[in-house]
């Protein structure tokens, strides 16, 4: 008999580290290594299932950052290190890594969506020899929405790094307003060296597309990551078909270019 | 090889091969049809030749026998959780040439789609031999010879009923062992219609600009008309969307399942995530998403048209929407 593609495996939570009230993040020992990019099915027996992208890939762990939004995450966020979490995955296609060396990268996510191209820059930050250069623009609600704050100010150090927020409070110094308004602020000396990563709510990713599409750059030249509802994640459940693409399985991953026929 | 039977060898028949099949054919429930005093043809487990209603369309597709409506994933206890066990008796189901094919675009989404396979539709479907129903007559709102469906391969024998006798022919040695001893030259070949009263030239898409196909006025209509009722969805033969669900027990709620349960593109909720956000929030859009994975997007990916005009869409939507007529307003559209 064939083995259940359905069949979760009990993981160990070994750290919880609380990004912000609502966004907690997970890490979980284990063994295979995903690529930057995918996501697993993580669920609780008796709860439910929810994909979940990666935020973290090291050796012999993971981590997931986890908003506390749904049936099943606001339970995941009742657990405690020690506690054992389902996983079954890694799925998806993830980033194409081979695409991005020796070019000059920049990588524009908001809210969670900086969570799945974590992984990437924290490959370029390990293997800084491999990618001519990295421009990073994050975009968060409001300055108590920020994700990674200390990993952020470490990323600093070797890359350009722009974070703002839709709504400033009084302490916050940084900058505020939409991330379309600080494509231009980055420095592009080789339109055609350029790689771009965009992830976040479908319409931030439109239109953070269209301002570095006025920079010149081919369609090709920008990837970005989506988001649906799935039951599987195989490609059998139907949820998040777009035309001919299962997000599960053809994506969550696309170039820009594949995701304009990707009309809901 | 082929047979003639009267009824009553027929039946022994049925009751040799149940020994080692569970059979499934269209059956008759009386008075549980849509109006009243009208009664409902749906695949169920027959015991007697005389259960099959060979005459009538039914109103469910055979899908329900490979693919439950609600099927448990896993049962969970306190610290395990397994599989639920599978019987290994063999299936024998009898249907028309449409739901033959139908299966085969399930197989396709089950079994080929992904580099996963579905286990539990599998350790069902590998189970499984189909028996013909000859369609020598289209019935209401069919268009299976339009969608090339009107004839299919993987049977092991068909069978035409006539008022005293039964004819089969036979194609699958695994069942010769039922029918020796019997006189195997009657001649018969199942004849299937070669056209239907409604015709259809099937829109062929490819080419036309997605956007323009998106935009188009008429699926505006459907905002209004349709109800998200699912309907279309669960009397198609090649619907395959679910949703699964954990659900713990009232007596002890350590211990519960996860379920699948089959679901809609039409009905409300099917794209909800968490957090708030969801996709195709009008009926006319839902509708343009069904019809175009009909009809364009599963030949897309799979080669072949999802659609096997079966037009159980069209006998069961309870607001008279046909989609055999949207289909005819994408082939004008086409023309164009």
């Amino acid at each position: 008999m064939c083995e259940n593609p359905m069949r979760p495996e009990p993981c160990l939570i070994s750290k919880i580290i609380k990004e912000t009230d609502i966004e907690w993040t997970f890490r979980i020992k284990i063994k295979e290594k995903p690529l930057p990019g995918q996501f697993y099915m993580v669920s609780l027996p008796r709860i439910g299932e929810m994909p979940i992208s990666i935020s973290s890939i090291e050796e012999g762990f993971i981590e997931m950052t986890i908003r506390n939004v749904g049936k099943v995450s606001d339970k995941v966020h009742h657990l405690q290190e020690g506690s054992q979490i389902f996983l079954r995955g890694p799925y998806g296609n993830g980033f194409d890594m081979t695409k991005f060396r020796d070019k000059h990268l920049v990588i524009a996510a908001g809210g969670s969506g900086v969570s799945p191209v974590k992984p990437i820059i924290e490959y370029f930050y390990k293997n800084p020899d491999q990618i001519k250069n990295v421009d990073l623009l994050f975009g968060y609600k409001e300055p108590n929405a920020v994700l990674f704050k200390p990993e952020i100010d470490s990323w600093k150090n070797k890359f350009n790094t722009i974070v703002t927020v839709d709504k400033g409070d009084d302490n916050w110094k940084g900058n505020v307003g939409l991330i379309t308004k600080f494509v231009d602020k980055i420095n592009v000396p080789k339109v055609q060296d350029l790689e771009v990563v965009i992830v976040g709510p479908p319409i931030m990713m439109k239109f953070t597309a269209l301002e570095f599409m006025k920079m010149g750059i081919d369609e090709e030249q920008i990837t970005v990551s989506y988001e649906r509802r799935m039951s599987c994640g195989i490609g059998k459940c139907g949820h998040c078909r777009i035309g001919q693409y299962y997000v599960c399985a053809d994506g969550p991953i696309f170039s820009y270019k594949a995701s304009k026929e990707l009309i809901d | 090889m082929s047979y003639k039977f009267n009824l009553e060898t027929f039946n022994n028949l049925i009751g040799e091969i149940s020994k080692n099949y569970d059979i499934y054919a269209p059956m008759r429930c009386v008075g549980s049809g849509r109006f009243s005093d009208t009664d409902l043809i749906r695949y169920g487990q027959i015991k007697n030749a005389s259960d099959i209603v060979p005459d009538v369309k039914s109103n469910f597709s055979p899908k329900e026998i490979i693919f439950p409506i609600n099927e448990t994933l896993f049962y969970f206890t306190e610290d395990d959780y397994r599989e639920p066990k599978s019987s290994t008796r063999k299936i024998l189901i009898f249907l028309r040439a449409c739901d033959i094919q139908g299966f085969e675009r399930l197989d396709q989404i089950f079994l080929n789609n992904s580099d996963n396979e579905d286990f539990y539709y599998k350790r069902i479907r590998e189970r499984v031999s189909f028996a013909l129903l000859e369609c020598r007559e289209s019935f209401d709102n069919c268009f299976c010879a339009s969608m090339g469906c009107n004839t299919a391969d993987d049977y092991s024998f068909a069978l035409r009923f006539t008022d005293k006798n039964v004819l089969l022919e036979m194609k699958d040695s695994n069942f010769d062992k039922y029918f020796d001893g019997y006189s195997n030259d009657c001649n018969f070949k199942p004849e299937q219609i070669a056209t239907n009263s409604e015709t259809l030239n099937v829109p062929d898409l490819a080419e036309t600009d997605i956007n323009v196909l998106y935009d188009e006025k008429f699926w505006e209509e459907y905002k209004s008309r349709c109800i998200g009722c699912g309907r279309c969805n669960t009397t198609c033969i090649t619907c395959n969307c679910h949703s699964t669900c954990d659900i713990f027990y009232d007596d002890n709620c350590n211990v519960g399942e996860r379920t699948r349960t089959w679901s809609s593109c039409q009905v409300d909720g099917f794209t909800d995530m968490a957090g708030g956000m969801s996709f195709r929030k009008d009926y006319g859009a839902r509708m343009r998403y069904k019809v175009l994975h009909k009809i364009l997007d599963f030949k897309k990916r799979f080669g072949t048209h999802m659609c096997v005009g079966c037009g159980r869409c069209d006998d069961n939507c309870p607001e008279y929407i046909s989609y055999l007529n949207c289909l005819k307003k994408l082939d004008k559209l086409q023309e164009k």
